[in-house]
C-alpha cells in the first residue's frame, strides 16, 4: 500500500491542477494549475522508476548484482523539469505584460480576442 | 557530412538561431545572410533526405552510437535516440523547408529594425528546428522535447508584439493550451514508459498488446496532438494566434500545426497499428467534420481580414482528418478507396500550406499597406495593390477548392475517398467548400473592391517574390497534380497506411 503512496499523489496533483485550470480566473493561478499538473507528471515518471530496495544507478559504486532504481525516467523528468521552467517563465512574463496594459489579472475581464 | 543531413537538419537551425543575436551585435546584414544561409541549409539538408528517402527507403540515424546505422544493441533491443525518415516524414520536412523558405527572406524585409526584428528571426528559426525535429524523430520521448521546443518558439512568436495588449493575451491563451497538451503527451509516454519500459516508437509498437493502459495512452496522444493541431473543439487558440504572430511568421503556425498532425499519424499509424479499430478511425472522422464546419462558420462571422484567414485554415485541418480518418477507417480491410481517401488527406498538407501561406501574406501585405486588418475599414485595395488583390483571389480559389487549382486537386481525391466510405461526409465536405467559398468571396470584395484609395506605402519586393513563389506552386500543383501525387504523396500515404512492417524492420532489423 505505502508503495503506491507517490501515484496516490500524482492522481491529486494532476486533478487539483486541472480543477485550477477550469475553476480559477486569475492569470497566475492559472500558471500555477499547469505547475501542478507538470509536478504531478514528474512525479509520476521519477516513480516508475523506482525499484525496490534499489540504489543509486551508478554502476562504478554499485555492489556486483544490488537492484538499482532505472535511470532512464530521472533523465526524462529532468529535461521535463527544464522545459517546464521554461514555459511557466514565459507564460508569467506574459501575464506581466497583460497586467501592464490591463491592470487586472482576471481573465474575464482581459477580453479583447472572441469570436 | 551528407550520411549526417537529417540530424543536420535539426541541428543547424537550432545552433544557428541562437547564434543569431551574436552575430547580428557585429553587423545587421551579417545576420541576415546568416538566417538565409541557416534556410537554404535546411532546404538543401532536407531536399537531399527527401531524395534519399523516396528513391531508396526508410532512412535510421541512431544518435550517439558508434556508427549511425548502429540501431539495436546486443539483447536486440534500441535504447539510443534515433530518427527514423520514412516517406512520410520526407514529406513532412520537405512543406516546412518549403514554408522556411518562403517565410524567411519576406520576414528579412517584413520586420521593422526596432521591434525586435533579430530575436523574431531567432524564434523562426529554433521553430524551424522543432518542426524538423518533429518531423524526423522516431522516438517518443524526444517527439515531447520537440513538441515543447515548437511550442515555446511559436508562443514567444505569437506574443512577440508586447506593446500591443492584444498578442501577449493570444499568445497567454495560446501557452496554457500548449501547456496541457505537452502535459497530456509526456503523460502518455510515461504510461507507455511504465508498462514497456521503452520510448523508442518502433520498439514500442512491437510490444503494444492494447491493455487497458494502452488504450488510456491512446487517448491521450489523441488529446494532445489533437489540441496541438487546432481540431474543434480546442481550435479557440488559433485565430488569436494566427492573428497576433506577425503575419509572416504565421506561416511557420501553420506548418506547426500540421506536423501536429502529422505526430497524429505517427501515434495513430505506426504506434497503434497494430492494434486499431474502426472506432478510432470513426473518431478521426467525426473530429474532421466538426472542425471544418465549426471553422467555417466561425470565419463567416468575422469582421477582421487575419481572423478570418485564420478559421479558414482551421476549417481545412478538419479536411486532413477527415482524409486521413476515412484511410483509418478501412486500414483493417485495405479497400482502394482508403488509399485515396489517404493521399487526399496527405496531399491536402501540402496544398494547405501553400494557400494559408499565400493568403497570410496577402494579409501581412495589407495590413502593411494601410495599417489595419479591419474589412469594415477596407476597401478599394485592388485599384493599388493589383498583384495582392491577384494574389488573394488564387489562393481563396484554392482554399475552397475550385478546380484547376491545388486545392481541388486534393480535395478531390478526399471527396472520392470518403463518398465511398459513407456520401454523407462527402456531402458535408462539398457544402464546406462552398461556404468557404462565400466567405472569401466577401472578404475578396470588402478588402480589395469598392472605390478606389491611395495607396502610398509600396509592398517591398521579397514578399511579392514569395508570394508568387506559392501563386505559382498553387498553380503548378492544380494543373499537374498527377507527378507531385505519384512522386511524394503516394509514397507517403503509403508508407502510413502499408509500411508499418517496414517502418519496425528498419529499426529493428529483421
Amino acid at each position: 500500500m505505502i508503495g503506491n503512496l507517490p501515484f496516490v499523489v500524482c492522481v491529486i496533483l494532476v486533478a487539483l491542477g486541472l480543477w485550477t485550470l477550469v475553476a480559477k480566473r486569475n492569470l497566475i493561478k492559472l500558471v500555477i494549475g499547469i505547475g501542478l499538473i507538470e509536478s504531478g507528471v514528474n512525479l509520476f515518471l521519477v516513480s516508475l522508476g523506482y525499484v525496490h530496495g534499489g540504489i543509486p544507478p551508478i554502476y562504478t559504486y554499485a555492489p556486483s548484482g544490488a537492484p538499482m532504481v532505472l535511470p532512464t525516467p530521472q533523465a526524462l523528468t529532468l529535461t521535463s523539469i527544464v522545459i517546464g521552467v521554461a514555459t511557466t517563465a514565459l507564460m508569467l512574463a506574459f501575464a506581466v505584460v497583460i497586467y501592464r496594459h490591463k491592470g487586472t489579472l482576471d481573465a474575464r475581464k482581459i477580453r479583447d480576442l472572441r469570436g | 557530412m551528407s550520411a549526417h543531413a537529417p540530424i543536420l537538419a535539426i541541428a543547424v537551425p537550432l545552433l544557428g538561431g541562437f547564434a543569431t543575436p551574436l552575430l547580428a551585435k557585429l553587423h545587421k546584414r551579417i545576420r541576415d545572410l546568416w538566417v538565409l544561409l541557416i534556410v537554404l541549409f535546411v532546404g538543401v539538408a532536407v531536399g537531399y533526405v527527401a531524395v534519399h528517402v523516396f528513391t531508396q527507403g526508410i532512412w535510421v540515424y541512431v544518435l550517439g552510437a558508434r556508427h549511425p546505422q548502429e540501431t539495436v544493441v546486443s539483447g536486440g533491443f534500441p535504447i539510443r535516440i534515433m530518427l527514423v525518415v520514412d516517406a512520410m516524414g520526407a514529406f513532412m520536412g520537405v512543406i516546412t523547408a518549403l514554408m522556411a523558405l518562403v517565410a524567411f527572406p519576406a520576414a528579412l524585409k517584413y520586420l521593422p529594425e526596432e521591434e525586435g526584428k533579430t530575436l523574431a528571426l531567432t524564434l523562426g528559426s529554433l521553430l524551424l528546428a522543432g518542426i524538423m525535429g518533429m518531423a524526423y524523430t522516431g522516438d517518443l520521448f524526444n517527439f515531447f522535447v520537440f513538441l515543447e521546443v515548437t511550442s515555446i518558439a511559436a508562443c514567444a512568436l505569437i506574443g512577440f508584439r508586447t506593446w500591443t495588449s492584444r498578442a501577449p493575451e493570444a499568445a497567454f491563451k495560446t501557452m496554457l493550451l500548449f501547456s496541457v497538451s505537452g502535459l497530456l503527451f509526456l503523460l502518455a509516454v510515461a504510461f507507455l514508459y511504465g508498462e514497456y519500459g521503452a520510448l523508442n516508437l518502433a520498439y514500442v509498437s512491437v510490444l503494444l498488446r492494447g491493455s487497458a493502459v494502452d488504450r488510456l495512452a491512446l487517448a491521450l496522444f489523441l488529446g494532445a496532438l489533437l489540441m496541438k493541431a487546432a481540431a474543434a473543439p480546442v481550435h479557440f487558440w488559433a485565430p488569436d494566434a494566427y492573428g497576433e504572430a506577425p503575419a509572416v511568421k504565421a506561416l511557420l503556425l501553420v506548418v506547426n500545426t500540421q506536423v501536429s498532425l502529422y505526430g497524429l499519424w505517427r501515434v495513430l499509424f505506426t504506434l497503434y497499428g497494430g492494434i486499431l479499430d474502426t472506432t478510432v478511425g470513426w473518431l478521426v472522422v467525426a473530429m474532421g467534420l466538426l472542425t471544418m464546419v465549426v471553422a467555417a462558420f466561425m470565419a463567416l462571422a468575422q469582421t477582421d481580414l487575419g481572423r478570418l484567414v485564420a478559421y479558414g485554415a482551421v476549417s481545412q485541418i478538419g479536411y486532413m482528418l477527415l482524409g486521413v480518418g476515412v484511410g483509418l477507417v478501412t486500414m483493417s480491410g485495405r479497400p482502394d478507396y482508403g488509399l485515396v481517401a489517404m493521399k487526399g488527406g496527405i496531399f491536402h498538407m501540402l496544398n494547405d500550406a501553400l494557400t494559408v501561406g499565400l493568403l497570410f501574406l496577402c494579409v501581412a501585405a495589407v495590413e502593411l499597406v494601410k495599417g489595419t486588418r479591419d474589412l469594415r475599414e477596407l476597401g478599394g485595395l485592388g485599384h493599388g495593390l493589383p498583384e495582392v488583390a491577384l494574389f488573394f483571389l488564387v489562393a481563396s480559389l484554392a482554399l475552397a477548392g475550385i478546380p484547376p487549382l491545388n486545392g481541388f486537386a486534393s480535395k478531390i481525391l478526399i471527396y472520392e475517398g470518403s463518398f465511398r466510405a459513407s456520401p454523407i461526409l462527402a456531402a458535408v465536405a462539398v457544402l464546406t467548400s462552398i461556404l468557404l467559398l462565400a466567405v472569401f468571396a466577401r472578404a475578396f470584395q470588402g478588402a480589395f473592391l469598392g472605390p478606389r484609395v491611395n495607396v502610398e506605402v509600396r509592398v517591398p519586393w521579397p514578399i511579392l517574390v514569395s508570394m508568387g513563389v506559392l501563386a505559382v506552386g498553387i498553380l503548378i500543383l492544380g494543373l499537374v497534380p498527377g507527378f507531385f501525387v505519384e512522386a511524394m504523396v503516394t509514397p507517403a500515404a503509403k508508407a502510413l497506411w502499408l509500411g508499418r512492417s517496414l517502418y519496425l524492420s528498419a529499426v529493428l532489423g529483421g
